[in-house]
């Protein structure tokens, strides 16, 4: 019997509930020449869903710059891959769990890590580090407490069992994101750069293996869900949420690597977002040829799967591979060695043509190309929002420094995160070399002197008030966190997460962030490598704040001369590098003092971060510095409390004339960062000459911040303040 | 010394342990599979830390019934020292080889941070190169590592003087606050009667490289290198 023969018609409805707009499933019929079966449409379905299809940000992502020297492979792949010298490649990428975290914050986040680490293990990586950057609500929402603790342990139950350890994140509260939190997962891996391994099938009539877990009823159209607005009726989507095994996970990453140190594998790809659907259309798509699966091969847990269900599942922790004719023995011992199931599941033909059976019948017969190609395209309508108006200092109430300090360092998107990330096993694999808390993580290579730097970065409310400098800034503070540990940046991935594309203001910032970020990749040399994309980010019609993170790496050739924000001794010298002007709009001190979410965000002058961050690199590479700290949220009366409480080691402190006190200690002027040295006059020299405003802020030592004038406070009071926060709104009802 | 690393499919801090034995003997540990049913001939048998066979039931519970785990148990009654940490010590406890259990945190959460150790006593193989009393930082990672047994146990372990290690503040102080997983009587770390087994939850081998955050795990290893030379 053929397909097209078992087809039933299809009513509106069910395509409709499918996501297909009419003119998708016009299209879709065309390439058949036919009307699709109920799996066929299921496949068109996760294929050409926001998710796996990129369909509205396509257009806009063409225009990052994804080249450079050390770039091995760009977008397209499972993850970019990054040349670090000595033959070896760090593979990265960052990616969304957002809609499942929502729904179910363990499993979701859980299962977002798992995703990632497959996405990088896939290309041949081992990996050695993860991150994440996370999103809440209100504090003041019912739901944000319960989120936060499912969220953060799901994240640590994968990592920790894993082995990988999360070394870094960031963390903030917004009320625009009390309905849809964000659960954006990062990992790093470490490759050797002549074994990378793609996914574009080639080699027709060779096996198509099945390998991981069995095959299940969970998370059937996840990747739709991914691409649909949410409403009061979500918690009812629970169903379509996956179930992670970090077991397994651990099982496959060790299976594969294995296998991969054989000459076996042609191509490999993770089965995640629409499960074996996409790993299949993927790789027959990118080599150019058709790929039959015998649908009663694949490993099952529960009897009566039909080929919809076994098509759409999103069960974890599995694997397809195309291997070389003659490897299955070796590839099915190594498999069995780890206790995984291993199925030949198919075979890759020449006809370019996906073709599934099941009991003898054809359950779907599809070409390839244009199921990918011909995938639709959107040009969405956007409208840039309104600028907003810089604001003077003027028309921002001053305060006290000290009272607001304590203000700014104990509210939530400043309090410290310790209670996160002591849940997240940051140490396992015996290489961090700067913990949570600072700038950047660091990460040793093993055997290696070198490092890598890893940051995750984004200030969303930067991105509302002005979509392209919010985008240049997300990629210049995680430059500038990378530099301020001594590393030099290499490369970025993204995670574009925004709402509604359909509508024309969410489109603006996506295509304002997007152009933003541009244009500090190019000023930078730091292209982007890797990435993913969020949208429908909204409940009942109401959008997150403009959220593209930017996960960032860097290198440092020898780990021992990275510096961390620490004041180390009294008695030195404090710089502040860059130029202050006491920029308020936008800024934290403005919410959390003013109480208002208003003006135009700090200008982010490109050629100013690229000469000061470098110059400041230099310092910290010649052992002259240290420690050294990025200015950012809060600004520099933060920056230095955060530098006084890791070091336990307070400084005095002066303000020069000229800038308002509140806009100079809390203004969130960009390229800046402030420096502790044992060689004042040596560094202002070199950095003066550099062409780098540099500023004698005054000198550390003692156990309190003391601003000229005798206002002082604790380092002690400090962190009671810092870290009390979050622990005492996590132990509440 | 001639170290053997016991590998679970979920062991995860096999390489970590396995850095800070070859940076104190100088010499590479061998690693035994979980499924090989004969273990080599060694100074020194390590369980590393990890999941072992993803804890989804009790920590250890599982592997503690396993055929190697048969081998070690056999190993251990003749003499050979055995080093459980992390997951290893919640092994040790499940096979009979350390007495009393590892429970779930107090906190309910995982924890991964430094924490301040005294040492109870010099008096072993483990902890020759520490003085009595000395307190290290070393960092936890755990979820469940929470010290227990019953009164009777713990009062035996007490008189035999078989603890090893007291989660305690800097200054060497057993306060509430300090034992931050709730361990009955602060313990980190317990002997076997013999002193030849060790299981303890925290890791000191993750503080064996002045890069990495500390050196206070270094006497450990080279106590045992110097002790089984």
């Amino acid at each position: 019997m053929s397909a097209a023969a078992s087809a039933p018609s299809i009513a509106p409805e069910i395509v409709a509930q499918h996501g297909l707009t009419p003119d998708e499933f016009e299209r879709a019929c065309r390439i058949l020449g036919r009307a699709p079966n109920l799996t066929e449409l299921g496949i068109f379905s996760v294929m050409w869903s926001e998710h796996c299809s990129y369909k509205s940000s396509k257009v806009w992502l063409r225009r990052l710059p994804t080249t450079g020297p050390r770039v091995i492979c760009g977008p397209g792949e499972n993850a970019g891959v990054v040349d670090i010298g000595d033959g070896e490649a760090a593979i990265f990428k960052i990616e969304s769990h957002n809609h499942p975290s929502f729904i179910e914050p363990y499993q979701g986040a859980a299962t977002g890590v798992g995703g990632i680490l497959r996405d990088v293990f896939t290309m041949g990586a081992r990996p050695i580090a993860n991150l994440n950057a996370l999103r809440f609500g209100s504090p003041d929402h019912p739901k944000t407490r319960h989120l936060v603790a499912g969220v953060v342990a799901g994240i640590g139950g994968y990592g920790n069992c894993v082995g990988v350890p999360t070394v870094g994140g960031e963390c903030n509260f917004h009320p625009s994101y009390n309905g849809n939190i964000l659960v954006n997962a990062m990992t790093v891996g470490l490759a050797d750069a002549r074994r990378i391994f793609y996914s574009a099938a080639a080699g027709p009539g060779n096996p198509v293996i099945y390998v991981g877990a069995k095959t299940g009823r969970d998370g059937i159209h996840g990747a739709t869900m991914a691409s649909a607005e949410f409403s009061e009726d979500s918690e009812a989507k629970r169903p379509t949420v996956q179930v992670g095994d970090p077991f397994t996970e651990k099982l496959l990453i060790e299976a594969c690597l294995e296998l991969m140190g054989e000459d076996a594998i042609v191509a490999i790809q993770d089965m995640g977002a629409a499960g074996l659907t996409s790993s299949s259309v993927e790789m027959a798509g990118k080599g150019g040829l058709g790929i039959e699966l015998e649908l009663d091969r694949v490993p099952v847990r529960e009897a009566g799967m039909t080929p919809y269900e076994i098509m759409l599942s999103e069960s974890q922790e599995r694997m397809l591979m195309i291997l070389k004719p003659g490897s299955e023995g070796i590839a099915r011992r190594i498999f069995e060695k780890w206790e995984l199931d291993f199925a030949v599941i198919g075979r890759v033909t020449e006809s370019g043509r996906l073709v599934l059976r099941m009991g003898g019948d054809v359950a779907a017969d599809m070409p390839v190309g244009p199921l990918v190609t011909e995938a639709p395209l959107y040009e969405r309508p956007w409208a840039a929002p309104p600028k907003r108006p810089e604001l003077g200092a003027g028309e921002v109430p001053a305060q006290d420094p000290i009272a607001a300090l304590r203000r700014l360092i104990g509210c939530p998107d400043l309090a410290s995160k310790r209670w996160i990330w002591e849940q997240y096993d940051h140490l396992v694999m015996g290489h961090t070399v700067q913990r949570p808390g600072g700038d950047a993580a660091v990460v040793r290579i093993p055997g290696r002197k070198k490092a890598l730097a890893l940051v995750t970065d984004c200030t969303p409310r930067y991105c509302a008030a002005d979509p392209r400098r919010g985008g240049a800034q997300a990629v210049a503070e995680s430059w500038r966190n990378l530099t301020a540990v001594g590393a030099t940046p290499i490369a970025i991935t993204d995670n574009m997460n925004f709402g509604n594309p359909e509508r024309p203001e969410i489109m603006g910032q996506f295509a304002g962030c997007i152009e933003g970020m541009r244009e500090a990749c190019l000023a930078l040399d730091y292209p982007v490598v890797s990435g993913n994309v969020s949208l429908y980010n909204e409940t009942n019609g109401s959008g997150i704040l403009p959220t593209p993170v930017i996960g960032g790496v860097g290198l440092v050739d020898d780990a021992a001369r990275t510096v961390s924000l620490a004041f180390k001794r009294g008695g030195e010298a404090i710089l502040l590098v860059g130029e202050t002007k006491g920029h308020l709009g936008s800024s934290l001190y403005l919410r959390e003092i003013g109480g208002r979410e208003a003006g135009a965000p700090p200008p982010v002058d490109l050629a100013a971060e690229r000469r000061n961050g470098d110059a400041v690199r230099r310092e910290i590479l010649a052992g002259a510095v240290s420690a050294c700290h990025d200015l950012s949220d809060g600004g520099l009366l933060v920056a230095l409390a955060e530098m006084a409480m890791a070091g336990g080691i307070g400084a005095s402190l002066e303000a020069p004339a000229g800038v308002p006190s509140h806009a100079f200690w809390f203004g969130e002027d960009q390229a800046r960062y402030v420096l502790a040295t044992a060689d004042p006059e040596g560094v202002v020299a070199r950095l003066r000459a550099a062409g780098v405003p540099v500023l004698r802020l005054g000198t550390t030592g003692g156990d309190a911040l003391t601003l000229a004038g005798g206002n002082a406070i604790s380092s002690a009071e400090l962190r009671r303040i810092n870290e009390g926060w979050l622990p005492a709104y996590m132990a509440g009802p | 010394m001639q170290a053997a690393i016991i590998v679970f499919p979920g062991s995860n801090r096999e390489q970590d342990v396995h850095d800070a034995l070859e940076r104190a003997s100088g010499r590479k540990p061998l690693r035994v599979w979980h499924r090989d049913s004969e273990l080599p001939e060694a100074d020194l048998l390590v369980i590393p830390g990890g999941f072992s066979y993803g804890d989804y039931l009790r920590c250890g519970a599982m592997v503690a019934h396993s055929p190697i785990m048969r081998e070690v148990k056999a190993r251990a009654q003749r003499g050979t020292p055995v080093l459980g940490i992390c997951n290893g010590f919640q092994i040790l406890t499940e096979a009979g080889l350390l007495p009393g259990v590892l429970l779930t945190n107090k906190t309910l959460r995982f924890h991964c941070k430094d924490v301040h150790l005294r040492v109870e006593t010099s008096q072993s193989l483990f902890t020759c190169r520490y003085a009595a009393g000395q307190v290290i930082r070393v960092p936890v990672a755990h979820h469940d590592g929470n010290y227990f047994a019953d009164a009777a146990t713990l009062d035996r372990i007490e008189e035999k003087g078989l603890v090893a290690f007291r989660y305690c503040t800097p200054q060497g102080e057993l306060t509430e606050e300090s034992n931050h997983n709730g361990s009955a009587r602060h313990i980190a770390g317990i002997f076997n009667e013999a002193k030849t087994v060790l299981g303890l939850m925290p890791h000191p081998e993750d503080v064996t490289d002045p890069l990495l955050g500390g050196t206070d795990g270094q006497a450990l290893f080279a106590g045992l290198v110097e002790a089984l030379a």
